[in-house]
């Protein structure tokens, strides 16, 4: 068993990290926030890798499999005898292969932020959300309870709307921040049902109890929410959808992604490590965790995610090509990617060889953390030098730039799925998977990969080639400061190996959906159409954007309206503000609060004003004059005695 | 432990702020009394648990009994159980923060120390009582004082929303009293609760009796549609009334609700339970909507204490012994936590001298503290993991669940729904107020919170976070005392 010191030690370092300098940073750790918790954060890299060595090596497996190990199980909260939220901590492959993704970006993110975010006034601050988030995002990979789960899924939400909205004074830095959460949030009410429905029908909220519980098919619990249905769809199915449409609002899949192309507006390393490389990843590695109920026994869910993530991947290519703002064409390709992601997931099988696309998804999450994080960080640096986030004021960075161009080529070659780059090989193997099992899914697929090519390489080309490099007429001399210190070059070159270098990694032998090696793929065969889309796309990129000209413009005017729709993102932010405003705010609020104060509040006023005006009338009777007490003594003495006499008789 | 410490401690409090003789004196008075009821507050739940420890299995500790009316059978019968703790020690944690954020109170400081001391007695004394008579009495102790907060030290339409508060909780008092002599007369003469629990009441007296019970202290706890009082007398109650209102006195109705009219009469509880649902899930959602349109800070907090609330009732309505839980833990957590928001917004208005959203901006430059106490309260509300409000919420989703009706479902789901409009409200008010761009020149030269305002937000923070980090003890607490509820309906 792994030492139980060493694992809990991992989230808790930037636990640590997140208190000290939210607590002490504004008045005593100051400046030094950044380089406490960036070595708070190497050290939890350090047993991050020394318990993927031990796991992966040392324990080895049993049987051939890779065991899962709990050396923690604690229960924080019993709802009943059968259902807590245990605070866990599961072992397995997928759970230390997200360690080190999270730990490695991370400790970059640290790293880079020392020069990027050097002389900012919350600079304490900032540093204590990186490390909440990190331990959030540590804590969610570790989690073995459902429910657990949940609790770091909210934390990291939180975390990423603290640092979309760092900087607070800005109007539009807020709307994103609230934007990013409140989209989420209703993702993760769908969460929240779905976890209800599971966690009733299996009995347990463990995830280990609970998939053994879902998966036989001959087991009283699956009976019984096979036999409870809601319009027509079985109990278990809408549980696992439910659940699935936690992972889609994070992972920002059709139509939940709206939050993520604002959500740039945070910090650039924030974006590199939140919102490229793990949180948004939290998403498939939920579907892949829960992976034996979607394949064993919803499988008309887990279709359903392959099309959502087909969709997305298509989708999100198509608005990339269109946006200007560098940040944002990154966001949509990171949408994009996760999108294959998904649906290779979709397309994989459990056990086997049908498992291909269960190792591919993992597999690519994890190329893909490493080369779109340093896609980010090398956006970072070019912002940092022009000061502005649109393409039309860069062009010709190369000459300026020459560590940044170097890494931002390979990173780009990484996704296009160039060989011999790390995303060559993961995205072969997606495209393996879906060929088997869905074609059309495959061809949109590839379809997609052509485009990624060219959005990339039009970013590439736009960046540091394009025009002659002319600084804005920003008045001070802004390029002192040439690309940044080794602090910001440091892991653009690290992560830039890693862009180059992850795809030889036999990923199967480590990470398959039943934890038995799985070979690698690999058909030069199969490989030719891709590949050679890949380079189409970047032949025609370089086209259109290694010289300024207009060659754009003329195919923008060749789509015509369909550019437009792509270039305003297929209008789906309108349609959410009129759900919302329109919709929610005018429609449903101002008639809820206009109802409370008017009729509900209208009608205890109106009780109490009753009451007054009758007592306001029947006071007269209190005259106190002693004629006209006997006048209604008598008076009513003789109605009584006529009541009595006649009617009742 | 003897529980008349509970009540003589705010006693002698009260009566040495009238015997004060500057305002030094009654401040001073005022916080070393509320922090010995604080500690009174935390023995008694260290004794309570180290009887449990010790295996003691009986539902009621610490009882003791006077009789005071021998010919009407009313005697002053005082004891605790779990629910009763966790109450105690919401109180003591809400007075002792009331009288931290009223301390630059100058008029007639003296009765508005003293007026506060007496509600939290009020409190005490309803929460220890087991007959009926006297917890009743202690229920009006905890009404009248809140009349002469508003109308005095209040603000705006002051007098209206002190007479429509007043008003509507007497009406409310006025139902639990004739169920209370319902009960009297067809329970063998007697108020004690122990006593009637344990006679025999037939089921066409308990659906007369529950209805009348429920919804006078459902007042209290602003059941849908008798909530109205709610938002006016906040809007106009000063700060720590306002944290007593919303933080300790809607419990008293929640309470009543539960450890009362459910318990008593668990026939009727049954057949209510479908309105019940129906009227807190309409709270639930309605409120937090009716919330979205709110421009006024007070206006947000009570709109949303109303729809918070609601969960409390839900809960109840579920009738299931983790559903009771959670709406357990709701009273304690919204208690807490709306105590906190309105002692926040009390804080920000003192300096900015408004409370509409529209006229501020950009406050967390220079009151940074505040607004991020602003900030994690609202947190707080909106159900963030390791907060309180979460761990309330979960378990009464949870609880509801397992109550497998088709109907209990949708109700469940709706009322799930709110957890997305409550992040809405909370983030455009936080969004608008302490995010953004300085809107007004004049906010540029606030001070932030000074040392008793500080104090008073981290004692009320420590009781988010004690539930929200580890929520382990009061689930212990309050998980038997459900049970022993559920074991009622059960028929056990």
């Amino acid at each position: 068993m792994p030492n139980l010191l060493t694992i809990a030690l991992i989230p808790l370092l930037p636990l640590a990290g997140f208190v000290l300098s939210g607590i002490f940073g504004r008045r005593y750790i100051r400046q030094h926030a950044g380089w406490l918790g960036t070595l708070l954060l190497l050290g939890s890299f350090v047993l991050s890798l020394s318990t993927a060595y031990d796991y992966f090596f040392v324990y080895g497996k049993t049987d051939g499999v890779y065991q899962t190990l709990v050396p923690l199980q604690h229960t924080w909260l019993a709802f009943s005898d059968k259902l807590s939220i245990d605070m866990s901590l599961v072992i397995d492959p997928i759970s230390v292969m997200m360690l080190i993704v999270v730990t490695t970006v991370s400790l970059m993110v640290h790293l880079y932020s020392l020069g990027y975010m050097k002389g900012e006034e919350r600079y304490s601050t900032y540093y204590s959300f990186l490390g909440l988030f990190t331990f959030s995002m540590l804590g969610l990979v570790l989690s073995g309870n459902i429910f657990q789960i949940y609790i770091f899924w909210e934390l990291v939400g939180v975390s990423s709307f603290l640092l979309i909205g760092f900087y607070y004074d800005k109007p539009s830095a807020v709307a994103a921040s609230k934007k990013a959460f409140i989209v989420t949030r209703f993702a993760d009410l769908g969460f929240l049902i779905g976890i209800l429905v599971l966690s009733y029908y299996s009995g347990s909220m463990d995830f280990q109890t609970m998939i053994a519980r879902l998966t036989s098919p001959e087991s009283n619990e699956v009976k019984s929410a096979v036999a409870a249905n809601f319009l027509g769809v079985s109990a278990l199915s809408w549980g696992a959808a439910l659940v699935f449409m936690g992972g889609a609002g994070k992972s920002a899949m059709f139509p939940l992604h709206i939050w993520l192309p604002d959500a740039m507006e945070g910090p650039t390393p924030v974006s590199a490590l939140i919102h490229a490389a793990t949180m948004v990843v939290a998403g498939v590695y939920l579907v892949a965790r829960m992976f034996p109920v979607f394949a064993l026994t919803t499988p008309a869910v887990l279709e359903m995610i392959g099309w959502v993530g087909a969709v997305s991947a298509v989708i999100a290519a198509v608005i990339a090509c269109t946006q200007t703002d560098i940040k944002r064409v990154l966001a949509y390709s990171t949408m994009s990617q996760i999108g294959f992601m998904m649906f290779a997931l979709g397309v994989s099988g459990y056990g086997g060889e049908a498992g291909l696309g269960y190792t591919a998804s993992m597999f690519h999450l994890f190329t893909h953390a490493m080369f779109k994080a340093l896609l980010f960080l090398g956006a970072g640096a070019v912002i940092h030098y022009v000061h502005s986030n649109e393409m039309k004021d860069m062009g010709g960075l190369r000459k300026y730039m020459p560590v940044t161009h170097a890494t931002f080529l390979v990173a780009c070659l990484a996704i296009a799925g160039i060989p011999p780059f790390a995303g060559f090989f993961s995205k072969e193997e997606i495209l393996l998977a879906a060929y088997h099992s869905n074609p059309a899914i495959y061809y949109i697929a590839l379809a997609t990969s052509g485009l990624t090519a060219f959005y990339m390489f039009r970013l590439y080309f736009g960046i540091f080639w394009n025009k002659p490099y002319q600084s804005a007429a920003t008045g001070h001399d802004s390029h002192s400061h040439g690309e940044g210190g080794w602090v910001m070059m440091l892991p653009l070159v690290l992560l830039g190996l890693a862009a180059a270098g992850a795809g030889f990694i036999p990923f199967g032998e480590f990470v398959s959906s039943d934890g038995k090696a799985l070979a690698s793929h690999f058909h030069i065969a199969f490989s030719v159409a891709p590949v050679t889309l890949g380079l189409a796309g970047i032949l025609l990129a370089a086209w259109m954007y290694y010289r300024s000209g207009n060659q754009p413009d003329k195919m923008a005017m060749a789509f015509g309206g369909f550019y437009k729709a792509a270039y305003r993102k297929f209008y789906i932010d309108e349609i959410y503000l009129f759900v919302t405003k329109k919709v929610l705010f005018n429609l449903v609020g101002r008639t809820a609060a206009w109802f409370d104060r008017t009729i509900v509040d209208g009608f205890i006023n109106l009780t109490g004003n009753t009451t007054l005006l009758v007592s306001e009338r029947i006071k007269k009777f209190q005259s106190g004059k002693v004629q006209q007490y006997a006048l209604f003594f008598l008076t009513a003495a003789v109605l009584l005695a006529a009541l009595f006499i006649y009617v009742l008789k | 432990m003897n529980l008349l410490l509970l009540i003589g401690a705010p006693l002698l409090t009260a009566l040495a702020v009238l015997a004060a003789r500057n305002k030094a004196q009654i401040k001073g008075i005022s916080l070393a009394g509320s922090l010995v009821q604080l500690g009174l507050a935390l023995a008694l739940l260290f004794a309570y648990r180290q009887e449990k420890a010790a295996g003691q299995t009986a539902q009621l500790l610490f009882e003791q009994q006077y009789p005071l009316f021998r010919s009407l059978n009313i005697s002053l019968h005082f004891g605790v159980d779990g629910i009763a703790v966790a109450m105690i020690l919401l109180t003591s944690f809400v007075v002792v923060a009331g009288v931290l954020v009223s301390w630059n109170v100058e008029k007639m400081t003296k009765e508005f120390y003293f007026l506060l001391l007496l509600l939290g007695l009020g409190a005490y004394g309803f929460f220890i009582s087991l007959d009926l008579f006297i917890l009743f009495f202690f229920l009006e102790i905890s009404v009248i004082p809140k009349y002469l907060l508003i109308g005095i030290w209040g603000s705006g339409k002051k007098e209206y929303s002190a007479n429509k508060l007043a008003l509507m909780l007497m009406g409310g008092s006025a139902l639990i009293l004739v169920g209370m002599l319902g009960l009297y007369f067809y329970a063998g003469n007697s108020f004690d609760i122990t006593t009637l629990a344990a006679a025999s009441i037939s089921r066409e007296m308990q659906l007369i009796l529950f209805p009348l019970l429920f919804v006078g202290f459902g007042v209290f706890t602003a059941l849908f549609p008798l909530h109205t009082w709610v938002p006016d007398g906040h809007s106009s109650a000063p700060t720590a009334g306002s944290m007593f209102l919303a933080g300790i006195s809607m419990k008293l109705g929640g309470y009543g609700c539960l450890r009362i009219a459910t318990y008593l009469l668990p026939e009727g509880a049954k057949e209510y339970s479908t309105i019940i649902i129906i009227l807190s899930s309409i709270a639930i959602l309605y409120g937090a909507f009716a919330t979205m349109m709110q421009k006024d800070l007070k206006y947000i907090n009570a709109y949303s204490s109303v729809s918070h609330v609601g969960f409390s009732l839900l809960g109840i309505g579920m009738l299931t012994q983790a559903a009771i839980t959670g709406a357990l833990m709701q009273m304690v957590s919204h208690g807490v936590m709306t105590a906190l928001f309105f002692a926040v917004i009390g804080m920000i208005y003192d300096r900015t001298h408004t409370r509409m959203v529209a006229e501020m901006g950009g406050l967390m430059k220079k009151l940074p503290f505040i607004s991020t106490v602003f900030f994690l309260v609202g947190l707080c509300s909106l159900g963030l993991p390791g907060l309180s409000g979460f761990v309330a919420e979960m378990t009464v989703f949870v609880g509801s669940w397992e109550n497998p009706g088709t109907f209990h479902r949708i109700a469940t789901i709706a009322a799930a729904m709110s957890i997305v409009v409550t992040a809405v409200y909370i983030l455009r008010a936080a969004g608008k107020t302490l995010m953004g761009p300085v809107t007004n020149e004049e906010h540029l030269s606030l001070r932030d919170a000074t040392w008793n305002e500080k104090l008073a937000a981290i004692l009320l923070l420590a009781g988010i976070l004690a539930i929200g980090l580890a929520p382990g003890w009061l689930n212990e607490l309050l998980q038997p005392a459900a049970q022993e509820i559920m074991n009622r309906i059960a028929g056990k």
